[in-house]
């Protein structure tokens, strides 16, 4: 159901309100719901709110995990 | 309309503060005034200059062809184009995909009471050298003007004529299991920079319209000598549309490889923000043409010579398939169906 | 695009698919239910199927807003736009979407309504701002991933003290809709569902975290794995309940690591516990009433309720008899089992929950996946 994307934080500004980065398309939303976010972490945004931080080792983690299982196999 | 001086207008246009108004629809001196200072100074020739109510041409030079086409688009102006640009390569495209040389435009503009007059000159300018560069003339046109708040600025209908060179034959029904299926260049530029300047969705984008004329293209798809088809511009209900029409009207299904689809990483992340599919989003400067197999290779090539076709591809072929559907591998590698949308794409958040 | 193209990468595709059908037992069905909407999109949009052994079948669940939101709740924002002279702000999910009298709310517009497509709730603030002598009313709809958002909304309209801003609320929750589908009689009638396991949201398990299903492990015995949205997310799940089937195990695991934590997003939870409270009963279209399963706005931003504001009494409507979407929706029948489907219920004319939404059964059956009812079709 929800759509949400993750995004690179590439400034923040005033009013919890931060420019996000997907592809080359920007975009501005607010950062009213998270909380500790600095520029170059990547956020999951859904209807113009960061819902969360992405954790960088956990998507490595994961991605390691699914190649394993496919070699293992 | 007509090429002749005005007479008895003691001012002349206001082209910078002057807006349009109802006087300038009425068919007396101050459309008159209109017409000659704005309309025939950009878009003047020949045939205009002939200023009777309908225009006379030279006889054709084989079987005619016809196409006509309005344009609403809002914004006006918008990265890559405006309603002008449009409105001439809309229609040259439409008898370009035909296998014909587009030569004549007619425009018929309706004008909202209240629009800038700098913006319309601007538009006109526009239409003029998107004529000039695709090699065709304006011969016949016509202006009205509706009240304020009945009409969106401007709205252009243009129809274009055009001849097929002996010997080709064209049409959506002719497409045969084995054929190829090419793509000139990358899917949805125009549909999402129109969308890239709707106020309430916000985003920033360096996504510019693929607005253009493409006869210059078909005619060197032509002269390959390749066994084309059909050939087609993918505007509104983008490529699955379009292929979705030439399934139906030859009675085959086609098969897609995602992989070989051009899409520019700006377009896929601006759709992938809103929840579209590029397969569904307007293109205004691209075309699908279906071509004989062992005909792929040469066709491409000719493609990719060509300055509108440098991301040409082959991005499938015809299948045989009684229920006409329209398949692709996905880039994951399952298959799933590419269907007709049942309505303008809208962004999700589901 | 970063942390999204990873997960769709074919190759590793190609591996998982191998690993699925190495583990799969020889002979025994595995039933998994995606809940979410976005899964079955996911599913549906990368033919993940055509991956998957013959042994291993995908239930659509009811995870879709737009599909479980009743045609009374969509008749009551096309009231306040057409009556009361409302600008009436929607998320575009619902423009379509069929409702009372032949309307919906794209209709409602051409007949004059003024209702606005936008991409967020703060948009339909910066509308009530700029124009003070019109009533502005946001239609919240979505599950706890799109809830917050309006907390934050209502509270900022609270602080500034806007005046001609309110809020038309069928926000649902999930836990609530996934033991309705355990636990309701008509699955009893029908006979019951082999689910044998969840793939459970990604945003949603964002926002509460992965603690809530613990539950659904410990009472129904049934496994969870939480897994992300992309169709690599969803094979690496497939695996994961493949397993834990195997291994006689009903635990929630965590697939979207990299997103959801047990607890979730404790600052989003504390602004919806804040500004909602639980609705003792709502309809879900295809579900009937489901108790305690959605959100209705506390007493103290009462002003900002459309529903008390306007008085507004909610209708409930029936779908059409023949409408299967209740057993779709719980796993018990396929989309090609009803009578309506593709004929009189398409995308087009949708006549049920199911095929309402890009990401109903139906709705995705039919336009990725219809090429699979014809033999003769599929390559």
């Amino acid at each position: 159901m929800c759509l949400a994307i993750p995004a690179r934080v590439v400034e923040i500004n005033a009013n919890e309100e931060a420019s996000v980065d997907l592809g080359g398309v920007r975009k501005t939303i607010s950062l009213a719901l998270v909380e500790d976010v600095a520029v170059g972490d990547y956020v999951i945004v859904h209807v113009g709110y960061a819902l969360t931080r992405l954790n960088p080792d956990e998507a490595e983690k994961t991605l390691a995990l699914m190649a394993e299982a496919g070699l293992t196999a | 309309m007509t090429g002749k001086a005005n007479r008895g207008c003691a001012r002349p246009l206001d082209l910078k503060n002057g807006r349009v108004d109802m006087s300038h629809g009425g068919g007396g001196r101050a459309m008159v005034q209109l017409i000659t200072d704005l309309f025939a100074k950009s878009l003047g020739n020949e045939y205009l200059a002939q200023g009777n109510d309908g225009t006379s041409l030279p006889p054709g030079l084989g079987r005619l062809v016809v196409s006509t086409d309005s344009h609403v688009v809002s914004p006006l102006f918008f990265p890559g184009g405006d309603i002008g640009g449009l409105a001439v390569h809309g229609t040259v495209n439409d008898v370009a995909v035909m296998g014909a040389a587009p030569l004549w435009l007619t425009a018929g503009f309706i004008l909202e009471e209240g629009f800038p007059l700098a913006d319309l000159a601007r538009i006109v300018e526009s239409m003029a050298r998107a004529a000039k560069a695709a090699g065709v003339q304006l011969v016949a046109g016509d202006t009205k003007v509706v009240e304020q708040g009945k009409g969106d600025g401007v709205f252009i209908t243009t129809t274009g004529f055009g001849f097929l060179p002996e010997g080709v034959h064209l049409s959506g029904d002719l497409a045969r299991p084995g054929d190829a299926v090419l793509l000139s260049g990358t899917l949805g530029d125009h549909g999402m920079a129109i969308m890239s300047q709707r106020e309430n969705l916000g985003f920033d984008a360096p996504i510019v319209s693929d607005s253009a004329a493409l006869n210059g293209l078909t005619a060197a798809m032509l002269a390959s000598g390749a066994a084309i088809r059909v050939m087609r511009d993918p505007t509104r209900g983008g490529l699955a549309a379009t292929l979705n029409e030439i399934a139906h009207q030859s009675g085959v299904g086609i098969h897609l490889i995602e992989a070989a689809i051009p899409v520019r990483a700006e377009v896929e992340a601006a759709c992938e923000l809103l929840g579209l599919d590029p397969l569904n989003i307007a293109n205004e400067g691209k075309l699908v043409a279906v071509c004989a197999a062992e005909d792929a290779g040469k066709l491409l090539a000719a493609m990719r010579a060509h300055p509108l076709g440098q991301r040409a591809a082959v991005i499938g072929e015809v299948a045989a398939d009684a229920n006409a559907f329209v398949q692709m591998q996905t880039r994951f590698g399952g298959w799933r169906m590419v269907d007709w949308l049942s309505g303008e794409p809208l962004p999700r958040i589901c | 695009m970063k942390y999204i193209d990873e997960f769709r990468d074919g190759e590793v595709a190609q591996g998982l698919s191998k690993a699925i059908a190495a583990e799969v037992r020889p002979g025994r069905r595995y039933n998994f239910m995606e809940f979410c909407g976005g899964h079955t999109h996911a599913i549906s949009r990368y033919g993940v199927p055509d991956l998957l052994p013959a042994g291993v079948r995908m239930i659509h669940g009811p995870g879709c807003p737009v599909c479980v939101l009743p045609i009374g709740r969509i008749d009551l924002a096309i009231k306040l736009a057409l009556e009361r002279g409302v600008i009436l702000c929607t998320y575009a999910d619902t423009l379509r979407v069929p409702a009372s009298g032949g309307l919906s709310l794209l209709r409602a517009k051409a007949q004059g309504g003024d209702i606005r497509m936008v991409y967020a709730v703060t948009d339909a603030l910066k509308i009530a701002r700029a124009h003070p002598e019109r009533e502005v009313v946001f239609f919240a709809i979505g599950f706890e991933t799109t809830t917050p958002p309006t907390a934050v909304a209502i509270k900022l309209a609270a602080a500034e003290g806007l005046a001609n801003f309110s809020v038309l609320c069928c926000h649902v929750l999930t836990p609530a809709a996934i033991m309705n589908i355990l636990e309701s009689p008509e699955v009893r009638a029908l006979g019951s569902v082999p689910i044998d396991g969840f793939i459970g949201p990604a945003h949603v398990s964002t926002v509460i975290g992965s603690r809530p299903y613990e539950f659904f492990a410990e009472e129904y015995r049934k496994p969870v794995v939480i897994a992300g949205f992309e169709p690599l997310d969803v094979m690496q799940a497939i695996l994961m309940l493949v397993r834990q089937v195997n291994g006689g195990r009903a635990v929630v695991e965590n697939e979207f690591t990299r997103a959801v934590t047990p607890e979730g997003n404790v600052k989003a939870q504390q602004w919806v516990a804040e500004v909602f409270e639980l609705r003792r009963r709502f309809e879900w279209r295809g579900l009937g009433e489901v108790p305690y399963s959605a959100l209705k706005i506390r007493e103290r931003y009462a002003r900002f309720d459309a529903e008390r504001r306007y008085r507004l009494e909610y209708r409930p409507v029936a779908d059409n008899k023949a409408c299967e979407c209740g057993a779709i929706l719980r796993g018990v029948k396929d989309p090609t089992d009803c009578k309506l489907f593709g004929l009189a219920c398409t995308p087009e004319n949708p006549m049920g929950s199911c095929m309402v939404s890009s990401e109903g059964a139906c709705a995705a059956h039919y336009t990725y996946g219809r090429h699979k009812d014809v033999e003769a079709a599929s390559p």
